[in-house]
Order: C-alpha cells, then structure tokens, then sequence
C-alpha cells in the first residue's frame, strides 16, 4: 500500500535467498532467438530392446505396412483424365473408378446412403462365349429396367417405405452391371488382335515425377 | 480428442489405407458427428470417394453411425472411435501374441481378422488353409478341420468375438415404418449380445488349395466361382467376427504384472501370481479393481507340476509377495490357510508409477529423478525441506526443480498465511499428481510415435529413387534365376548397383528398422500408460 514506499525502498516483500541469486548479481541473459530445433541432449537415450521378440515383431510390422497398400481397402482416387477422350481408353480398366467399391461388404450392415456399385475384376473365360447371343436380346429389356431403377433411385432417398423395394431393385442392378461388363468386354477383346499393353498410352511414364517440370517437355 | 491424437491418427490411417482415408478421417474426428453430405461438402472430395473411405472406417469398426438429431426420419451421423485407430499401432503385438499362445494357425487366423476388419467364420478358415497350405511343402495341404479348431479355441477364450447386430437389421421383413436406427448416444457393447461368443454350425470340410502359376488361372476362376456360390450355403452367413482387444489387453496387463513381479523378486514368485491370474481369469471382470480371493491351498495345487515347491515355501513367497510395497498381492482373509488377491489397480498405479520415475531419470538424471520421487512419496513440500530430504546442495535443488516446473512434472501449490497471498506470507509448495503427470507423459508419447512415423515417411522420401531402383533389380534377378541364368549374368546385374549405393541402402534400411522398433517400443509405455488411466476412471 501507499505506507510504506519511502522507507525501506529497496526491500523485497518476500525472502530473496530463495530465488537463487543475490540482489547485486545481474539478471541472467534474455534469450535473444527462438530456442535451437534439437537442443543437444545432455543425457543419451537409452539403447532400444533386442531379441527374437523384438525382431519378429518388426517384421510383423513392416510386412503388415507392405501388404496393407494391396489390400482394396487402400482407397486411390481417380486420376482426373486432362486430356482429350483416346481410344485407348475403352481398353484400360486397370486404374481404379471412383463410382465403384473394390470389395463387396455387406450392405445390411451399413446405412443405405453408402451402397455403391461393387465392382467386378475383369475374367478372362474363355468359355463364356456362347453365352453372348441370348445375352443380347434380354439386353435392351435390362437398360430399360436399369433407367426405372435409377430414376426411382433418385426420387427414395429418405422415404422408408420403400425400402425393401430399394433392398430388391439393388440386388438386381448389382447383377446387371456384371452382365454387361463381361459381355463387353468379351466382345471388345474379340474385336482387337493386339495385346492389352499394346493400349498403354504412356500416362504412367513419368507421371510421379511432375514436381517442378512446368515447361513443356521436348 | 487431443491434436496429438488426431495428428496420430491422421498418420496411421494414411498409412493402412491412402490419402483420401486419411482426410476423411481426420475432418470426421475435428468435427464429431457429421452426415454424410455435410462431409462430403467439407472435405471437398467427390460423394463416392466419401462413400468409399466411410465404408472402409464402417468395416474396420473404427466408424459408426447412429439416427441424427432430427431423429430417425433425418439424415445419418456418423462418428469415428478414435481409440480404434490407434489400436492400429498394437497389431504386430496382437498377432504375436497369438502365435505364442496359439501357433502359427493362431497367428494367421488373427492376422487376417485384423487386415479385414471383420470377417465370417468360414473365408476366414478358408482364406488361412490356402495361406498355410501355400508355405507347406509340395504334396501336403492344411485340412480344414485344424483350422477350425484353431479358431473354437480362440472364441472359447474370448480372444475373438461376433460383431454387434444392429438394431435395424432385428426389425422383421414386413417392412415396419419405424426403423429402429440405434441412436448416436447409447453405446453398446460387444458383449451385451448374450451370443457373443458362441461359434456357428457350418458345414465347412477340406483343404486348403495351393495357389498355382497362371496356366491354372481358368481352373482357379472356376473354382472360385463355384466357392462363391458355396458361400451362400456354408451356414454362417451375416455372422461376423471380430478381435476382442479388451481380452488382448487384459492379458498384456497380466503379462506386465507377471514380468514385474519376475523382475523384482524372483522367477518363482512370477509364476505365484502367473497362477493366480490363470485361476481367476474367467472370474474376474474386466474392469475389476483385484482379483477373486483364492486360498493358498488352491494356489498350491493349481500351481504347475514342475515348479516343485514345498508347502510352507509357498507360504514365505506369499508373504513375501504381499510385504513387498509395490503390493501386487493383498491378503484379505485367514481361511483355507490365507485368501490372497492380486491388486490390479494398485499394480497398475504402480507400474505407471515407474514409468513415470524412470522417464524423468532418463532426461534429467538421477538427482532430478531423486527429488521426483520423493515429491511423490511425500505430496507436499517447502523449497527448503526439498533440499534438506534429497540431500542435494540448494543451488541444484532451485535449478532442478525449476527445470521439472518448467516441463510441467512438478506444480507448485500455494498456501497463504493471509488473506491478500503477499508472497512473503505464503507458503509454497512443490508437488507431483500422479494422474494428470501420466495423462501429460501418454500426450508426449503420442507426439512421439508422430514423430517417428513422419521421419520414417521423410526418409522414404528421401530415398526414393534408390529403392525403386533396388526393388527393379531384385525383380530382375528373381526372374533371372526362375528362368534358370547363368553366374555372370547374375553378377552382372547385381553390379548394377554401385558400392556407395548399396551402403546408402544399408544404412536406409537400418534406420528404418531402428525408427519401426521405436514404434512398438513406445507403444508398450503408451499401453501401461492408457490401462492406468483407465483403471482410474469409472466404469461406464
């Protein structure tokens, strides 16, 4: 309080030993820089365990990390094609579409907003052949159908009561696309003498390594 | 959910599962619950690539969903487990630990349930015999049968378990307008399903099939046509199976007890408590604070047949065991010659308790570590008496313990004298909180094993161009010796890669053998540290 400032002026109001330093000794120097990134360690750490255990689990562990990218679970986004439509692109189906799930989980255990289109790998059966003329026919009554569904697809989003409808037009969109991925590309195969590398386009080549090359390549 | 977490989490599921995951994931964790539009909106991804990563999460269990706010008319929330993702980190430990107890089927059967998330009984016993039948010599393939009982084994001690049904999937085939979507709040165990662990019937008989080269593929795409049709039928259909990692952690806690008691007493005594648990395995809960009591006649006669001790021995240990301070073992009654518990919580406490001591030891030596430790002992106390107790000269007493104030190990707590805390009229005093110093120490080792990941990815990085380039080489070579080459054109390709390549490979790959160690190395802290934070806190 405003009593005591004249008397005593240089007197503390607590016990100044128990800072650390006498009252003539100066302050101890400001930091003039941010304190450095890695700080020398005054004490070492202590070595890392070793043993068959330890090993083993490494291992475990790098394989886990290897086998995990190959999984479907490993979700790639499509590459945003930047150039014109080719016609090499009907041939390649290699590279992952984003509209199609690469595993088929099952749907009565997830929310119905979620169910996308499973997506079939290519079969090369050669034995499926003779299944394509009766395949054509039913073909166009299926586009027909497959339209109805999506427009009603559309249209039932929330409603609830028509969700067994849903369950059953699902089932049957599901088989539809496998019919007619295998029967096109059977039928693209037939038509073509060459190999399927014959329509790599180049795309992968150097596709990684665009960090800094904003002029044009000669 | 802490930034360290999140920024773990982030790392790890960029790790298992890609970037779009990954971004998904984290936006989901920041923001809480959201539905499925609002994510995709704010993500900026494309609606399938959402759809994709959701049900990704949904598989692995580290997603659910629930009815959102507007009730069960509304669109769906959903909202990430956290402590699932980082459970991530323990899968090497988890498998590990079923190869121990289980063999090499074990070890398979509880590998492939982790990389799938969640997977029926019946491709799980096939996808395993193919993988074992694979690695046999030629002629011999696995039979179904073992398998399977591999896998009753691990159900029947609840290592694995059947995935939750949700509610909607009770509601009966007449379509009723009500859809009982479970709501986001209630939580419902694994284990409230009250056939949690009981296997399905199947009629599942063969072998595994050896994976042939190519010229088989159309017999093999036969076959697997033919298995999927068979799946329908096999009996277990919308029976899913998960890891039980409460029951994995359970054990990991028992195994921490059984090592420490070893350690600080004697083999003998480690087996002691080792029998103990395995008595009260199936008796004890979960969350129990100790054990059944059990009376030292039953000790003495479930102990194994080739530790030969004599009765009265057995009481010495036991005695031992419960003077010792670190009290593993109480005695809470006389009968049937002695009831004895083991403290789980208290071993816990004390375990964290340990850790905590040697981490300040590790950094700040042994006087720091010196002064820590009697701060817990004694809760409260002046400067003064601090350096009078740990008999350090007052000058590095101040400086200590300004050092551990300043990374926030120790706290001071002031008491005054009056009423206006005139500094020369309040006692101060120092002291250590066991609880949130453990709380503090698990966030320092979550940025840790951050860390670890990151310099991993950057040295990767880094390296590129030089791993690609030896991984081309191996497959060159593994061709050329398929192919049958001679010696010189061998060397000459392995000359491919020059001297000071290779040294630079080397020294790539022992560091990130060295920075993986580090991983599962701090993992085993951050689990004692996570099981006594969660000893502490109330069941729910």
């Amino acid at each position: 309080m405003a009593g005591n400032r004249g008397r005593g002026r240089s007197q503390f109001t607590f016990n100044v030993d128990a800072l650390g330093f006498g009252r003539g000794d100066s302050l101890p120097s400001s930091a003039q820089t941010p304190s450095p990134l890695f700080p020398p360690m005054q004490f070492r750490p202590v070595p890392l365990h070793t043993g068959e255990e330890v090993d083993y689990m490494l291992a475990l562990k790098q394989e886990l990390r290897a086998s995990s990218k190959n999984l479907p679970f490993h979700i790639k986004a499509a590459r945003t094609k930047t150039d014109v439509a080719r016609y090499s692109d009907k041939y390649q189906n290699g590279e992952p579409k984003n509209n199609c799930i690469e595993w088929s989980p099952d749907w009565s255990r997830m929310p119905k907003e979620l169910c996308i289109k499973v997506r079939k790998t290519r079969k090369t059966a050669i034995g499926a052949r003779p299944q394509l003329t009766p395949k054509v026919a039913a073909k166009k009554e299926e586009v027909l159908q497959k339209l109805e569904t999506l427009e009603k697809r559309e249209e039932e989003q929330h409603s609830e009561e028509e969700e067994d409808e849903e369950k059953k037009k699902k089932n049957d969109e599901e088989e539809e696309p496998d019919a007619d991925e295998d029967y096109d590309e059977e039928e693209l195969e037939d038509e073509t003498d060459y190999i399927m590398s014959y329509f790599d386009n180049g795309e992968d080549f150097g596709a990684d390594s665009d960090d800094n090359m904003d002029e044009a390549v000669y | 959910m802490t930034a360290q977490e999140v920024r773990l989490c982030g790392l790890l599921l960029q790790e298992h599962f890609g970037d779009v995951v990954e971004k998904v994931g984290t936006h989901l964790i920041r923001s809480g619950v959201l539905t499925l539009r609002a994510l995709a909106h704010e993500t900026k991804l494309p609606l399938d690539l959402v759809k994709k990563s959701l049900c990704v999460l949904m598989q692995h269990g580290m997603c659910a969903f629930g009815a959102g706010r507007r009730g069960p008319a509304g669109p769906v929330e959903y909202h990430i487990i956290c402590e699932r993702i980082l459970h991530m980190l323990r899968y090497p430990r988890y498998i590990y630990t079923a190869k121990s107890l289980y063999g090499d089927t074990g070890e398979l059967i509880v590998e492939e349930i982790l990389q799938r998330g969640q997977m029926t009984m019946s491709s799980t016993v096939k996808t395993v015999a193919d993988r074992l039948t694979h690695n046999m010599p030629e002629g011999q393939s696995m039979d179904y049968s073992e398998v399977v009982s591999a896998f009753s084994r691990l159900v029947e001690t609840h290592f694995l378990q059947r995935c939750p049904p949700l509610a909607s999937a009770e509601s009966s085939s007449s379509g009723e307008v009500n859809t009982p979507l479970p709501a986001v709040t209630k939580h419902t165990e694994p284990e409230d399903h009250p056939e949690c662990y009981k296997l399905p019937y199947i009629n599942l008989t063969g072998q595994g099939k050896r994976r042939r080269s190519s010229e088989d593929g159309e017999a093999e795409q036969r076959a697997a046509k033919k298995a999927k049709t068979d799946n329908s039928e096999r009996g277990d259909e919308g029976i899913y199976w998960q890891v039980n990692f409460q029951r994995f952690h359970l054990h990991f806690r028992d195994q921490a007890i059984i090592n420490a008691v070893s350690c600080k007493l004697d083999q003998t005594s480690g087996e002691i408590v080792r029998t103990m648990l395995r008595m009260s395995e199936v008796t004890t809960s979960a969350h129990a604070a100790f054990t059944q009591a059990l009376s030292a006649n039953e000790i003495f006669r479930a102990l194994p047949s080739s530790y030969n001790i004599a009765r009265p021995i057995l009481d010495q240990y036991l005695t031992l065991l419960v003077d010792d301070p670190m009290e593993f073992v109480g005695k809470t009654g006389d009968s049937g010659g002695g009831m004895y518990v083991v403290n789980l919580h208290r071993a816990l406490a004390n375990l964290a308790r340990a850790t905590l001591e040697s981490v300040v030891q590790e950094r700040f030596g042994s006087r720091s570590a010196r002064i820590f430790r009697l701060l817990l002992r004694k809760r409260h106390l002046e400067q003064k008496q601090v350096e009078d107790f740990a008999m350090v000269p007052a000058k590095e007493a101040k400086d200590m313990l300004y050092t551990l104030l300043s990374e926030n190990l120790v706290q001071l707590q002031e008491i005054p004298k009056t009423p206006d805390y005139a500094p020369s009229r309040t006692f101060y005093l120092y002291t250590v909180n066991q609880l949130p110093t453990a709380r503090l120490l698990l966030q320092r080792c979550y940025k840790t094993v951050g860390n670890l990941i990151e310099r991993r990815l950057y040295e990767t990085k880094e390296n590129k161009r030089l791993l690609e380039k030896s991984q081309r080489i191996e497959a060159i070579l593994a061709s050329l010796q398929a192919t049958g080459a001679e010696a010189e054109q061998l060397t000459e390709v392995e000359e491919m890669i020059t001297a000071p390549e290779r040294q630079q490979l080397e020294s790539l790959r022992h560091h990130i053998n060295k920075l993986d160690s580090s991983e599962n190395q701090v993992d085993e802290t951050i689990f004692l540290l996570e099981s006594y934070i969660n000893s502490t806190q109330a069941p729910r």
